[in-house]
């Protein structure tokens, strides 16, 4: 990519502070939705088990189990609609994708995310 | 009708609309241009101006070249581009033209440029065919099947598609949105793609088919976007 492209992604890139999280972090994303004329904050909070993408492009997948469920969303960092991110849980994980979530359900699935307590994290 | 800007394809990137929208843009490098020459209705029979773009360095022209950007008494450019316009009044040899003097964002443009070449292609590709089965035993896949009858008529009809060389052709791209224009840095930017690869020449038109109605309303659908649009911290 041109040094170019590169300035003109960071012209059109909100300027935005998220904690730092890895695949395997559980997080809780609080979106934007419009409903007619109103606004509000929804959160999503679940596993992230994919960051792609560089720039403006970067993406993250967060994937949570609803009513039995598996439910995957993938946010844009740059999206203006992301409020903000919050950490709930810090995991380890030994993959870059882990998309073979996919085929656990419930505690089977989670417990394939070994967590690690913030006091645990190396810094 | 209007100038006409050359640019360089710098590639594809996305921008972002204030409800979240993500929007696919091509982003253009557009150099100041330079008035080499102009055609007059009473020398030429039509009016037109020469522009020239893209400093160029004396190792990379012919002397032939030099000579006519000397006599005009400008820099040393690489590409020299002729468009034809309405009238030459307010133009003169050696005016500089930016991209913010001919575009502005919200408007509607064509691009023209020279398509990624494929070589010699199979049908399937260069004519959408639909091929054969892979599999469940097979044994043509790729192929053309029936190019013709029998003997009525007894010949293959001309214009019969087949294989050969696809791309490396001109192609023009009707009426792309103008989504901004940096005037600093010389860059446009269209939503949407535009032919050949990163790094090709485009010329920059004005939208040739924008008086239709259905452009205008295409036009008042996409207005929104200029007004919309999320600019960084770092501008």
């Amino acid at each position: 990519m041109s040094g170019l492209l590169r300035e003109v992604e960071l012209m059109y890139q909100p300027k935005k502070e998220y904690p730092p999280f890895k695949v395997g972090d559980t997080v809780k994303v609080h979106y934007k939705i419009v409903e007619g004329e109103k606004e509000r904050i929804q959160p999503f909070e679940g596993v992230v088990i994919r960051i792609r993408g560089s720039g403006i492009n970067k993406t993250f997948t967060v994937r949570k189990e609803s009513y039995g469920v598996g439910i995957e969303r993938i946010f844009p960092f740059a999206s203006p609609n992301i409020e903000k991110i919050e950490v709930v849980k810090y995991g380890k994980v030994r993959r870059a994708r882990l998309y073979f979530l996919r085929k656990y359900k419930g505690k089977e699935a989670s417990g394939k995310v070994r967590e690690i307590k913030p006091w645990e994290k190396k810094k | 009708m209007a100038i006409g800007l050359t640019g360089k394809k710098l590639g594809m990137t996305r921008v972002f609309l204030k409800d979240g929208t993500a929007l696919p843009v091509t982003v253009i490098e557009v150099p100041p241009h330079v008035v080499v020459a102009i055609r007059t209705p009473e020398r030429e029979g039509y009016s037109a101006l020469q522009l020239g773009t893209f400093s160029a360095k004396e190792k990379h022209l012919t002397k032939p070249q030099i000579g006519h950007l000397q006599k005009a008494g400008v820099k040393l450019l690489r590409v020299l581009k002729e468009f034809q316009v309405d009238t030459i009044e307010g133009y003169k040899i050696g005016q500089e033209i930016s991209v913010a003097d001919v575009f502005t964002p919200g408007e509607l443009v064509d691009v023209i440029g020279i398509s990624k070449g494929r070589g010699f292609t199979g049908t399937m590709k260069r004519w959408d065919f639909g091929g054969f089965p892979a599999s469940h035993g097979h044994r043509y896949h790729r192929a053309v099947g029936s190019i013709g009858n029998r003997s009525d008529p007894g010949r293959i009809w001309k214009g019969k598609r087949m294989a050969g060389h696809y791309g490396a052709q001109k192609v023009r791209v009707q009426s792309l949105f103008v989504v901004d224009v940096i005037p600093e840095k010389n860059l446009l930017l269209v939503k949407g793609s535009v032919p050949g690869p990163t790094g090709g020449l485009v010329i920059i038109e004005k939208s040739s088919v924008s008086y239709r109605k259905s452009q205008r309303l295409k036009l008042n659908r996409l207005k929104h976007i200029t007004e919309n649009l999320v600019k960084g911290a770092q501008a």
